[in-house]
Order: C-alpha cells, then structure tokens, then sequence
C-alpha cells in the first residue's frame, strides 16, 4: 500500500457522514464508515447494501451522506455498482458527463459472504473499477443478530444458540479473502478499525487502482450488542482482534502477499497475545469450554500455516 | 395514398424482415441506449445477442454488462440509470420472477428502465413456450406496461417507451411486452426510421436526479410508517396520470411517423354487438380472422386490444364495450385461486364498474403455454356469445378453452 496519511491529523477534517445516524453507542461499522468517507473523499458514489448502516443513516427525511448515495437492495449491491461504473464511463465517453467519480460498495457480512456473493463474484469477474468494502461485523445484525457465513465457530447468535446439544455456531468463518483472491483482481486487503491510518492508506491505494479493475477491503467492524461487550470498548475489542492474531492484516496486491503491521510480526506464534485475551472479553463466546477454547486457537493456527504458505508462494 | 407514401419515403430509412426481438434492439440502437444488461433466456435471448452484435461491430456506443443473473440484470439498470444512463435490459419467464423484487424498486426509485419481455410461461412444470402469466405476475409493480402485437409495433413502442419512461411527468420504467416465439422469433415486415428522426425524437432527460458528487443526494432511503405510504402514492398517482402523457407521446409519433396507436386498438367495434377483448399477437391478429368470419355469417362482431395495460385504460375499454350485447375477454395468463382465473377479465369487470356501466362479460383463457389458438375456436367463441345472448345464460366462471378433458 502507498502512504498517503502518516496519522490521524492527516485525515481530511471534514466530516461527510453524519451527524444524523442512528446507529448504537459504539458501532464499529459507523466508525469504519466515518473513515471510509474521509479517506475516499469528495469524488465518490457509495452503494449500500441492506443491512444496520442503511438503516440507521438513511431515515427519510434524513440524511447521513454528504456524498452521492444509493441503497437498492440486500443481495446486489455490487450488480448495482457494476451498472454505475459502466454508466459513467460511457457518459464520459460521449460527453455526457466529465466527473470522474469512483465507486465504492459498502456491505456488512451477510450481504457478502452470503446473499451477495453471486453479485459480488460477477462483479469481480467482470473487472469493473469498483472498490467493495466489507464491513464485518460477524452476523446479520440488523434482523436481530442472526448467523452468517462470517460468523466465527462457536460464537452465540439467535440462530446458532447455545443450548444442551449445540454451543454456539457450528461451521467455521468462510474465507471471503481467498474467495475474492481466487479472482485475481488487482487489490485487495483486510483492515480493522482500531487501525484507522492504515485502514485509510488501502482505501486510497484501492481508488488509485480501479482504473485496472476491482478492489476489495476487508474491514472488522464490531458490534457491541451482537458481540455483547459494553459500548466503549468497541476499539479496544477490535484491536485485540488483529493483536491475538483471529484477524491479521494484510494486502493482496498484483498477486502479492504482504502482511502490514502489527501482523507481519505475527507468523511468530509467540507475538500474537493469547487467543482467551480476545475471546473471554465478550458475552458472545462466554459459554465456551476450555477445549473448545484450544480448538479456536487451533484453528487460528492453522490459518497462520496457510497464510505463511501464501507469503511464502505469493510474498 | 401517395401523400402518405410520400411521408413515410421521409421517415422510413429501410423495411426489412425482422424478428419483434431483432425489431427490439434495432429500437435500442436506434435509441442511442448507454448501457444494457441482460442475461440468456427463451424466448428473449436473440434480443441481447443482438444487441451485443452490434455493440461488437461499433454500431451501437454503449457498456454491455454480461452479468451473473437477471437479477444482477435489473440491479445493475437501476444503478447505471440512477447514475444518467438511458439503459435497457430483456427478459422472459423465470428470468422476470428472479428480478421481481427489483420491479417494485425500479417503480419505487422512480427510474426510467425499459425492458422488452416477450412473455413465456412459468415453471413448475418447465415450459418454454409463449404466454402471458410472467407478464402479469409483474403487474402491480408499478411498471408501465405495453403489449404489442406486430413486430412493427414491438420496434414503433420501444422507441415510444424511452420518450414516456424519461418525461419528467413519469419517471417510471416502461416494459414492452408481446407474443413469446409467436412473435419473438416471427418473422414480419418492419419499417425502421432514420435514426436522426429517432434520436429526434428521444431526447435525453437530462434534468431528472441523478447520482452526482456535486450535487450529492441519497436514494433508496429507508421510511417509517409516516412516510411509506405517501411515497407509493406517489407511483400510484405517476403511473395513473401517466395515460395522457402516453397519449400525448403517441399522438406525436403517429404524426412524425405517420402511425395510428392508441391505448387500445379497435377493429370493427364502432356497431359490434359482440366483442372479443384481447391482447398480444396470436390472439388478436385469431380474432380479427374470426371476427371477419362472423361479419361475413351476419354477426356484429369486433376485437379491442388492449395496447397499454398498465395504466389501465379503463375508459376508453368501457367506452367501447359499453353498448356491446355480449363479451368475453381471451387471457393468455392464469390467476389460480381468483373468482375468476383470467387476470384481465378481472381488469375489465373493475373497470366497468368503476364507470358504472353493466354488460354481459364472459372469462375466457386460451393459448397457455402456447397451447394452438385456432381461428375456429374464436369465431366459435362468437357464436356462444350470440348463444348466450339469445337464452340469457352467461357462464358464471372461466370457460378454459382448448383444454382437453
Ligand atoms: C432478500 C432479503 N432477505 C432478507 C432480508 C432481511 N435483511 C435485511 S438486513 C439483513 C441482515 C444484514 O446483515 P449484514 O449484511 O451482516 O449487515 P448488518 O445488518 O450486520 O449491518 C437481513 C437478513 C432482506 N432485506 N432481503
């Protein structure tokens, strides 16, 4: 990734989302959403998918987008977004239009892993110049805190519950990263929001890259109710999740695997923080046995493994 | 007659044989549409793969968007039409249930998205053949809705969809609609105009909203119960005013183009005593056959087709029913479960009512799945209207024409 922001003071001070959302104390995908627009700047066009921040920043009358807006439903945000970057560019074609305005997709977990996936796919195999930001929040929150495809093994929600025979989700956390790889686009990235300067640096080194075809970033974003921690330690919970090692940073960039601090440091078990750090400070996980505790830690293990064979193969 | 040879020798660049789906993306090129989408399905594909010939061969300058889904098809309309694009896309069938949601969206977020639907009928069991049950699952989603019943219509109502969907007065999507296979893959004789006289006449709407970072504004907004209904009322109050700006467009491609379309066509129903209400090809173009017939035997027969269905264009059907001694109304689609199973009886006995006019109206439902309507089973139809006439017995439910026992 380019730097283009060294700290925070470097952000742009206008602020083009909110005031005016309606989202709970301590929402993580507000906060991404803050840095998203700050980083991304005046020249953008966001498409929503359905989910808690199109609820919550657009109630008629009301508006929390200082930026061309457009929700249209849960599962398609990133079709609606092909046909917008096509648009434009053939309006700028016939001098129908001269912005040069990108476009930039923001959908929580469900509209991504799940029932947005085919349009996300198309999009992506279609090579349109749209940058899709994924703001993981790990369930369907907006209906209640219900399961994805994001949520982790064994975390509670209302449809992986814990009772007598079943603690919690059942399935792993699917891959959307490998998913989005497995389509060689030009750059792709997780980031957190407990990290803002970098989350901001790969929004920017995205943009400057959809003039070769789609970007994607992977954003943590969680979420007090549904992961059942108090409000306030929204950032701190958030920057457990990279430092124990469940959600390392890094960049997919022309077929490159490079892993941004403080994660490039995390191949070595022994700098991640204890996984129990992470786990133990949220309602979610507070069923969890001490084995099914070794079994999370196991399997983050294993996805180092993998990564460190990514780096390995595509560093 | 010369002087109107003269005329169309003016506007008319070449009479080819075409196909409605090739006399569709000829309207589209003709058009200067930006961006279409569209995904494969019979009877609508040879629509798309010609469009997409002549975006290949530089004919037509637009984005061609080959995308995973129909509903990916419409999400992306609404996306490059929000952003100022003139768009199109097609589809048939299971195609259209799949971007069913999107339907109300479109109508909701008021965008002008014209969509040519050669109509099939709906699984379960798989059919590919032509009918109208998709088109009338989609209804009362606040789409416009024409049906044609020639090729030439099919190109002529294209070009008039874009001029309607784009006035500022509406701003609703348009879909035109017609016969699957009996005319999408039909060859006909079509005119094509001269594009500048196309182009002419359909100028962009470059002031309706549009997706703009120097002009930011939100769509697609989420409303509490104080706001919804208001905003539907909206479309409701759109898409019902929109019958005289149809009029108005109409009335002025007739004059630059020389044609006669109205809400409904009427064939011989000024002193018909018994008229058969259609719509599509097959149907009409039966029924004007059998009406003949019926003339030549001494009965006051007539057809009137319903060319716009959604609006409905309640007065000028009870207008031309109203003094009628019997008639029945031929759908092409199924309404199981209704008093009544064809949906546009169910149209036309509202619209008298809402006018307050009684006439003896008979449900007839014919052609499903492209099931052979024949010429003999309408003049035969004609026959049982002046039978049901003469006796006064009116059949209470759906007659299922050519149905086997
Ligand atoms: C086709 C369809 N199915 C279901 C829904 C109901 N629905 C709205 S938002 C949502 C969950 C959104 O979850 P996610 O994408 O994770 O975003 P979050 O609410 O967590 O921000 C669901 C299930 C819908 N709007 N459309």
């Amino acid at each position: 990734m380019k730097v283009y922001f060294r700290n925070i003071r470097e952000l742009p001070a206008e602020e083009r989302y909110g005031p005016g959302q309606l989202t709970c104390a301590g929402c993580g995908p507000s906060i991404a959403v803050r840095w998203l627009l700050k980083a991304a700047g005046d020249d953008i066009i966001v498409v929503n998918a359905t989910g808690c921040i199109e609820v919550t920043t657009t109630s008629f009358p009301y508006t929390a987008w200082g930026v061309p807006y457009i929700h249209v439903a849960f599962e398609n945000s990133a079709a609606v977004a092909s046909g917008i970057e096509a648009a434009l560019k053939v309006l700028r074609r016939k001098g129908l239009t001269d912005t040069n305005a990108r476009v930039m997709v923001i959908a929580g977990d469900g509209g991504t892993y799940d029932i947005g996936l085919q349009s996300l796919s198309g999009m992506l195999e279609r090579g349109h110049g749209v940058l899709y930001v994924l703001y993981d929040n790990e369930a369907y929150m907006n209906t209640g805190i219900q399961r994805s495809g994001g949520t982790p093994h064994f975390a509670w929600t209302t449809t992986s519950p814990v009772g007598k025979v079943m603690r919690g989700k059942v399935q792993r956390k699917k891959d959307i990263m490998g998913i989005v790889m497995a389509h060689h686009i030009p750059y792709a990235a997780t980031a957190n929001i407990a990290y803002p300067i970098d989350l901001a640096n790969k929004v920017r080194t995205a943009l400057e890259r959809l003039n070769e075809g789609p970007a994607f970033i992977h954003v943590l974003a969680p979420c007090p109710p549904g992961w059942k921690y108090p409000e306030e330690q929204t950032i701190e919970i958030a920057r457990l999740a990279t430092e124990t090692g469940y959600f390392p940073l890094y960049e997919w960039d022309h077929g490159k695997i490079i892993l941004n601090p403080p994660s490039n440091t995390h191949l070595d078990k022994s700098r991640r923080k204890p996984i129990v750090e992470y786990l133990k400070r949220q309602g979610r996980f507070a069923h969890l046995t001490p084995e099914d505790i070794k079994e999370i830690e196991k399997e983050i293990d294993e996805y180092w493994d993998y990564l460190a064979r990514l780096v390995k193969a595509f560093g | 007659m010369k002087a109107e040879l003269k005329v169309r020798d003016e506007v008319v660049r070449e009479r080819i044989g075409l196909t409605s789906n090739y006399a569709v993306a000829y309207a589209v090129k003709d058009v200067d549409v930006d961006v279409v989408a569209a995904y494969p399905i019979t009877p609508q594909t040879t629509i798309i793969e010609k469009i997409a010939e002549f975006v290949a061969n530089g004919e037509l300058d637009a984005e061609f968007i080959p995308v995973e889904s129909e509903h990916s098809a419409l999400s992306a309309m609404v996306g490059a039409s929000a952003a100022g694009a003139r768009v199109f896309t097609a589809t048939s069938s299971q195609g259209l249930e799949l971007m069913h949601e999107i339907l109300h969206i479109t109508s909701g977020l008021r965008l002008p998205v014209v969509m040519a639907t050669p109509g099939r009928a709906l699984s379960a069991p798989i059919s590919i053949h032509g009918d109208y049950q998709d088109i009338m699952n989609a209804r009362d989603t606040g789409w416009i809705i024409i049906i044609a019943s020639t090729a030439q219509e099919v190109y002529d109502s294209i070009i008039m969809a874009y001029r309607i969907a784009e006035d500022s007065r509406v701003l609703l999507p348009v879909m035109v609609a017609y016969d699957g296979f009996l005319m999408s893959h039909t060859m006909e004789p079509v005119e094509l105009y001269h594009e500048e006289l196309v182009r002419r006449f359909t100028p962009r709407n470059r002031s309706r909203p549009r997706l703009d970072p120097r002009n930011p504004i939100t769509m697609g907004v989420i409303a509490s119960p104080d706001w919804y209904y208001e905003i539907k009322y909206q479309v409701i109050n759109a898409i019902k005013e929109s019958k005289s700006v149809i009029k108005e467009i109409q009335g002025e491609f007739n004059k630059a183009f020389g044609t006669d379309y109205d809400v409904v066509e009427q064939y011989r129903v000024d002193d018909a005593d018994y008229i058969l209400i259609t719509y599509g090809g097959a149907s009409t173009g039966n029924a004007k056959e059998a009406v003949d017939e019926a003339r030549r035997n001494g009965i006051r027969a007539g057809v009137l087709r319903i060319r716009v269905l959604k609006p409905f264009p309640t007065e000028e059907v009870v207008k031309a029913i109203k003094d009628a001694k019997a008639v029945a109304v031929i759908d092409r689609a199924l309404s199981p479960g209704s008093t009544f199973e064809g949906p546009v009886f169910n149209e036309v006995v509202a619209a008298m009512y809402s006018q307050g006019v009684s006439v003896p109206v008979v449900s007839v439902v014919h052609g499903i799945s492209q099931r052979t309507i024949f010429i003999e089973d309408l003049y035969e139809l004609i026959r049982e209207l002046v039978e049901f006439k003469n006796t006064g017995y009116f059949p209470r439910r759906t007659m299922f024409m050519g149905l086997r026992a």
